[in-house]
């Protein structure tokens, strides 16, 4: 691209924000009655990383790369790309993420997502909670139909929240880096769109990154915290 | 919804002007569809969308310009065309995007199906990606009678050193710049280099892709705007657009059929003369 410093992060801004509210509403309408199941899978994930068992850690990573890939396919390859061309490869990272979280999690078992007593543990829960149960109303704020909800399992935004929480609980230490740099890279591409849109909400992805990394979820919890 | 009939308001009159290398007469406001026609599948917007080209034609309206670039738009244009029963005397701008010298004619081939078109009237090289490549190629289909027009894109501003290179060097039918009242570099060189070589001249966001007009709203327009017959402000910067000899359509975008009819209205005389225009110019400047 010549002369790239003359482009502002709204010259890459393919649709208007009414577009891309709506076609939450267009995808939710698509996967019906999708949403109680995915916030569903989202309340067993949570359960498993208050009530930890021996086996549990291949389930949650398996649920996180079921919630990934169908993002990657039903949201970025069928619904995102019909107005931006670029969701093709956001639905390749998506993809990537649901394999790694396979490899690590599900085949490996490297990945113990348990709840620990201390305030890091706390923060990064929060997020988790948040991204499965807060962030769906969020359009009901902006006063957007809840017929908008973005909803964890089903739309990039809560699935890539609640990783950056999650992996902070899984003490998979250094290789939880290469989990997550895709969950990272979304939120920022979705606080760029977000922001050249106007909206508020652009807030929200990024103060997740920020709060995620202020956790520093690659560090492996110490048994005297 | 209920589109309005085009057959039925035939407009009265329309602002035209002749395209250089044929003398052929088109309309001088067309239709832009960046973003604005990039509404994906959803059924609503693209009946709204068809709504804006139904307000177009009815008006006079027949040039639409598009891209590969533009996400959905040019599917949409095509559910539009098909929707209104395909207007005969649509002219068909769209443009060539890759940059992969060898994908241009499939480019172009996945361009037509959207439209649903046998052949563009004009094939532009979007932004010049690629150019070396392409620019030979829409002269070859022109030479074959695929193609009625070639042209050259930039926008903001951008290359315009290779810009005018490739203006002197080879036969283009059209260049499409950005241009309005506050963006007007093309006036140096671009514009004089137009009408010596006698290339049409398309102008792309003649409101800074809303931000413009959006920005002015608030603003009262001086009087001495009706002196032209400015009932806006999308028509008063379209009317300065226009008033430059070189300029030969401008496309703006919209999703509301009334900005449409407005839109091309901008074009009936009177227009501002030279003094005027730097008025004009200088009025939104200081604001």
């Amino acid at each position: 691209m010549s002369e790239w410093w003359t482009y502002r992060p709204e010259d890459f801004l393919l649709f208007s924000e009414r577009v891309y509210w709506r076609l939450f509403e267009l995808h939710n309408q698509a996967l019906w009655p999708a949403q109680s199941v995915a916030v569903a899978l989202g309340a067993a994930i949570l359960f498993f990383v208050f009530r930890p068992k021996s086996w549990s850690g291949r389930v949650v990573a398996l649920a996180m790369a079921l919630a990934w890939l169908f993002v990657a396919w039903a949201y970025h390859w069928n619904a995102y790309a019909t107005i931006n061309w670029a969701a093709r490869f956001a639905a390749l990272l998506f993809a990537i993420e649901s394999v790694l979280f396979l490899w690590f999690g599900a085949i490996r078992n490297k990945l113990e997502f348990a709840m620990g007593r201390n305030p890091r543990s706390m923060l990064r829960i929060a997020l988790v909670i948040y991204a499965i149960f807060l962030h769906p109303p969020v359009p009901l704020v902006d006063g957007r139909p809840l017929a908008s909800a973005e909803v964890f399992g089903l739309t990039p935004d809560p699935t890539a929240i609640a990783t950056l929480g999650l992996l902070g609980l899984s003490g998979g230490g250094g290789r939880v880096l290469f989990l997550l740099l895709i969950p990272i890279a979304w939120c920022l591409v979705s606080w760029a769109t977000l922001a050249s849109m106007g909206t508020w909400e652009g807030w929200i992805p990024l103060a997740a990154v920020v709060f995620a990394l202020l956790t520093r979820p690659w560090r492996r919890p110490r048994t005297a915290e | 919804m209920m589109l309005p009939p085009i057959v039925a308001a035939q407009p009265s009159e329309i602002a035209t002007r002749r395209i250089p290398a044929t003398g052929e007469a088109v309309p001088a406001v067309g239709l832009g569809s960046w973003i604005t026609f990039n509404v994906g599948n959803d059924p609503v917007l693209r009946d709204e969308c068809a709504a804006v080209m139904a307000a177009f034609f009815s008006a006079g309206g027949r040039v639409i310009d598009s891209s590969p670039m533009y996400g959905s738009s040019q599917a949409v244009i095509g559910y539009g065309l098909e929707k209104l029963g395909r207007p005969d005397d649509l002219f068909s701008a769209d443009k060539v995007w890759t940059s992969s010298p060898s994908d241009g004619p499939a480019d172009i081939r996945h361009s037509l199906k959207n439209w649903d078109i046998p052949a563009f009237d004009l094939l532009q090289v979007h932004n010049l990606v690629g150019w070396q490549a392409h620019l030979p190629l829409l002269f070859e289909m022109k030479a074959a009678g695929d193609l009625r027009y070639v042209g050259i894109t930039t926008s903001e501003g951008r290359r315009h050193d290779t810009f005018v290179e490739i203006m002197r060097k080879y036969p283009l039918d059209f260049v499409q710049v950005t241009y309005n009242v506050l963006d007007r570099e093309v006036e140096r060189r671009i514009l004089p280099l137009a009408q010596d070589r006698g290339i049409g001249v398309i102008v792309n966001r003649p409101f800074r892709q809303g931000g413009l007009t959006e920005q002015l709203a608030a603003e009262p327009m001086p009087e001495w705007a009706s002196e032209i017959g400015a009932s806006s402000w999308a028509q008063y910067i379209l009317k300065f657009i226009l008033s430059h000899p070189a300029v030969t359509v401008a496309i703006p975008a919209t999703t509301r059929p009334d900005h449409a009819l407005e839109n091309v209205a901008a074009a009936l005389d009177p227009l501002p003369d030279g003094s005027l225009r730097e008025k004009m110019s200088a009025y939104i400047r200081d604001l």
